[in-house]
């Protein structure tokens, strides 16, 4: 089993893309691996409680791990009581972490 | 040598100025350094102008501030400071800029800490390390 990180920083408005790595996500999750999406820059806009954005919550629902950037997420005034509940708030430090444990990682 | 399992390689391709892209990968360089990690980073296409010697903080006249009160940013300032935020915690950066690409924009005018190389090495540095993580532009 291996650990995918999938780095989305760009808003699901703005690029279809992204809902193609939510399923990317959901897939390797569905497969036995461990997924982690990380959402930052405007990548978290999609995170806010009330955003039509399905494919990330049926991430969430396959076992996708959606990590979003606090930086981020208060450079744009967006308080971790908005986001939707599947969604935890995380440091870029996560990424390290993952990095140093031998996960792919992979950005968008 | 660097102990390959302490050691990271970031590959950047996004020129200073630009894009949010930039930040939040020095944003990782900081983590990385201050954890003490041999940090490698690539610099290609148009990143390698971010340790480009000759930036100037300007003042702006629309918004009638100076340049101390503008107190613009300057990526060859974050190079030098992740260089030394890992040399503080036991780490270094090593900064490698595309020798070709810098012709192209002539900025051969680095920081110091910052050589020249081709993309071989990318592959000697993504080779020695415990992982490698490729900011491509869009």
């Amino acid at each position: 089993m291996t650990t995918f990180v999938l780095i989305e920083s760009r808003d699901p408005f703005s690029s279809d893309q992204v809902a193609a790595n939510c399923s990317l996500a959901g897939e390797l999750a569905a497969s036995g691996h461990t997924a982690v999406l990380y959402l930052v820059e405007n990548g978290v806009f999609a995170a806010r409680a009330g955003v039509q954005h399905t494919r990330l919550a049926e991430a969430a629902s396959r076992g996708v791990q959606i990590l979003v950037d606090d930086f981020s997420l208060r450079e744009r005034g967006i308080g971790s009581a908005q986001l939707a509940p599947q969604m935890q708030t995380a440091r870029l430090d996560a990424i390290i972490d993952h990095m140093l444990q031998g996960a792919r990682v992979l950005w968008h | 040598m660097p102990d390959p399992d302490k050691t990271l390689t970031f590959l950047l391709m996004d020129p200073p100025f630009e894009s949010a892209r930039t930040a939040t990968a020095f944003r990782l360089l900081d983590v990385a350094a201050r954890r003490g990690l041999h940090v490698n980073v690539f610099a290609y296409e148009g990143a390698v102008a971010l340790p480009f010697a000759a930036q100037k903080q300007h003042a702006n006249s629309v918004h009638n501030r100076t340049i101390e009160e503008e107190q613009h940013p300057l990526p060859k300032d974050w190079v030098a400071a992740v260089m030394r935020t890992a040399n503080a915690a036991g780490g270094q950066v090593e900064w490698v800029n595309c020798g070709l690409c810098v012709d192209e924009r002539g900025v051969a005018d680095a920081v110091a800490g910052v050589r020249r190389g081709s993309p071989a090495d990318f592959w000697k540095m993504s080779s020695s390390s415990r992982n490698t993580l490729v900011i491509a532009s869009r």
